[in-house]
């Protein structure tokens, strides 16, 4: 015994440690990885089918395809070369996508709280399924109802906004047409994001832990100082993962859109005129009668919604994993 | 109810502990302390003793107006009755150690006495709770402030996690949009009293979350002492303790009690011998929980009136 103790003793290598699954298991681990990789798979061949069909027109335009404003296809008579920029689309996509965003993601957040901390029981179940059938209405049902619906509306809304704020340039008006404007658009889309946007707002709001909300009711809080102490800080993470999903939407949508929007191929900031611009709507509305030279730029146009979508959704992943962290 | 007779021989409610700890020495001794040492019917000897060291170095428990009353209070749950008309007195400055099996209703009812209990759907509860003199379950009265005069510390450490230590403390504020003059002053005072200014007076900027167990509960307890609030109702706050911090936190409740009262529900028969001065045994048999006896610490630990209290504090059962 006293011999072991003499002397600096060997360190021991750490052991490899392994295990050996269960047949089970290993076939379970097949199924899922090759779940989980199908969707990488599709995901990257939308991409290169994108990309190797639009190649040709990006490279033709360079640059200028993100920045052009003009969508003109050649006259060879007349000896014009065709000129493809989604410039101004591009900017119509993100300004509809943006008031989408400031009109539906309050909303939603408000209703989200209220179905939650607000809403009498018997009133709670028929809300829920309500909003949630709300986010599978067809889209071009949405587009037909803001066309002959909501326009007439929103018309008059966008003529008091001009009266009173138009000394904003925003909402300046230098033609008095203010039909299938970006507002009108972004309108649509915010109902359109209201709720799914909801949906995850709810979600997030409903595992608030009782204990911090019992906390701050112990110390005196009302409802309002609870829900701003202990739901919002709690839920915020999710919320703002929730409005880049409906952001995600409101860029891709192509339907609604264009049955209440003007496309122009200029880039505004008035955003009550009758203006705007959408990548998808773009697409959709030349895609019929494009000759192949033209298909290959709507290809390129389209690579590139795909990849402004793609960002988005990385930019909401980054912001929900900080707000976890913190 | 041996509380009742008590709070009629009133001293004033001027006479806090703080006053009483100083004639310690020249007071006749209590009763029950005689009654403890001289014949001591119930096993648990050591409990008894500790009890009796308590009333001895205190003197008698204070005695005074009442601050806070429970009359004829019943709960349910759905339809399930779970207390059933559960009458006490809490004194002003005083501890009252609420102790009883899992399960009798003890939480139920000091969720009861600052309105807590009806957060949860389906609760109901008859009877009235008078906190100076007015019914806390009168209509028109408004909760929060009532929530603002009788604080609660919970089992499980609630700091919130999105603020530092010093908004913690200060939350209480915020939340009940009260506003004051010198915060750095109430922040100190509230970490001293709570036993926790020297663990954190240097960081006082970083998240609640990074405290040990031990210290986030008296966070908790600082917290809830910033609204400063006349009760202070604590639901087996060291449960979720090792017993370092729950010596720490016994600490925390002596010196508070000096200047307001406290209601404490625990399992542990110990602490309610070492901290309280009045104990309350709970007890349900199959059905709601009653209150089974309610006197002075020493006397429940030391010289029961009901046998099964004897066989509770005893360790026969529960």
């Amino acid at each position: 015994m006293s011999q072991t103790l003499i002397g600096p003793k060997a360190t021991p290598r750490p052991r490899v440690i392994t295990t050996e699954p269960r047949f089970t298991d290993k076939v379970f681990r097949v199924v899922v990885t090759s779940g989980g990789m199908i969707s990488l798979v599709l995901l990257g061949l939308i991409g290169f089918f994108l990309v190797f069909n639009g190649f040709e027109a990006m490279r033709n335009a360079g640059l200028s395809f993100l920045t052009g404003f003009d969508w003109v296809d050649a006259i060879p008579e007349e000896n014009q070369p065709a000129s493809y920029g989604i410039g101004a689309m591009l900017y119509g996509t993100m300004v509809t996508g943006i008031l989408a965003m400031i009109m539906g993601v309050p909303v939603a957040v408000g209703t989200a709280l209220f179905l939650s901390y607000y809403a009498p029981e018997w009133l709670k179940k028929p809300m829920v399924v309500v909003v949630d059938v709300m986010a599978a209405i067809p889209s071009i049902v949405y587009g037909l109802w803001g066309y002959f619906v909501l326009m007439p509306h929103a018309e008059y809304w966008a003529k008091l906004i001009h009266k009173y704020f138009g000394f904003i340039p925003f909402f300046d008006m230098p033609a008095p047409v203010f039909t299938r404007s970006p507002f009108i658009a972004g309108l649509v889309l915010a109902i359109m994001i209201t709720p799914i946007v909801t949906a995850i707002a709810r979600e997030v709001f409903a595992q608030t832990p009782l204990e911090r909300i019992q906390a701050a009711y112990a110390l005196g809080a009302t409802k309002w100082s609870m829900i701003k102490a202990v739901v919002i800080p709690y839920g915020r993470g999710g919320v703002i993962g929730g409005a880049m999903l409906g952001l995600g939407r409101a860029l891709g949508e192509t339907v609604a859109v264009y049955t209440v929007l003007n496309l122009v191929y200029d880039i505004r900031i008035e955003i009550l005129l009758s203006a705007g611009g959408s990548v998808a709507s773009m697409i959709v509305n030349k895609f019929g009668e494009a000759d192949p030279v033209e298909l290959q730029a709507l290809m390129a146009a389209g690579f590139v919604l795909f990849l402004v979508t793609l960002a988005v959704n990385f930019l909401a992943n980054t912001i929900i994993n900080k707000t976890a962290r913190e | 109810m041996s509380n009742q007779t008590d709070s009629n021989s009133g001293n004033s409610r001027e006479t806090n502990r703080g006053a009483n700890m100083s004639k310690v020495t020249g007071k006749p001794v209590d009763k029950a302390a005689i009654r403890g040492a001289s014949s001591s019917p119930v096993s648990s000897h050591s409990l008894a003793d500790v009890a009796n060291a308590r009333a001895s170095k205190l003197g008698a428990p204070t005695t005074g107006s009442t601050g806070l009353e429970a009359k004829n209070i019943h709960a349910w749950f759905g339809k399930k009755h779970v207390l059933e008309d559960i009458s006490m007195d809490f004194f002003s400055g005083t501890v009252t150690a609420l102790i009883g099996p899992s399960g009798c209703g003890k939480s139920t009812f000091i969720r009861i006495l600052n309105r807590m209990h009806e957060f949860i759907p389906t609760a109901a509860l008859a009877g009235q709770v008078i906190l100076d003199g007015k019914d806390v379950y009168e209509p028109g009265v408004d909760v929060t402030k009532i929530r603002l005069r009788v604080g609660m510390v919970f089992q499980k450490p609630n700091p919130f996690p999105s603020m530092t230590i010093k908004e913690n403390v200060l939350s209480g504020l915020r939340l009940a949009q009260i506003k004051i003059e010198n915060e750095a002053e109430l922040l100190e005072s509230c970490l001293r009293r709570a036993g926790l200014w020297d663990e954190v007076k240097d960081r006082l900027d970083e998240y609640g979350g990074a405290l040990s167990g031990g210290q986030q509960q008296r966070l908790c307890i600082a917290r809830s002492l910033a609204v400063n609030p006349q009760v202070l109702l604590m639901d087996e706050p060291c449960s979720a303790l090792d017993p370092g911090s729950t010596l720490r936190i016994e600490e925390t409740i002596r010196e508070l009690s000096a200047s307001i009262s406290i209601v404490i529900v625990t399992h542990n028969m110990q602490q309610a011998a070492r901290v309280s001065d009045y104990t309350g045994f709970f007890l349900s048999d199959g059905g709601p929980g009653r209150l089974i006896e309610s006197a002075t610490t020493t006397e429940i630990f030391t010289n029961p009136k009901q046998k099964r209290t004897e066989d509770y504090v005893s360790g026969r059962f529960g």
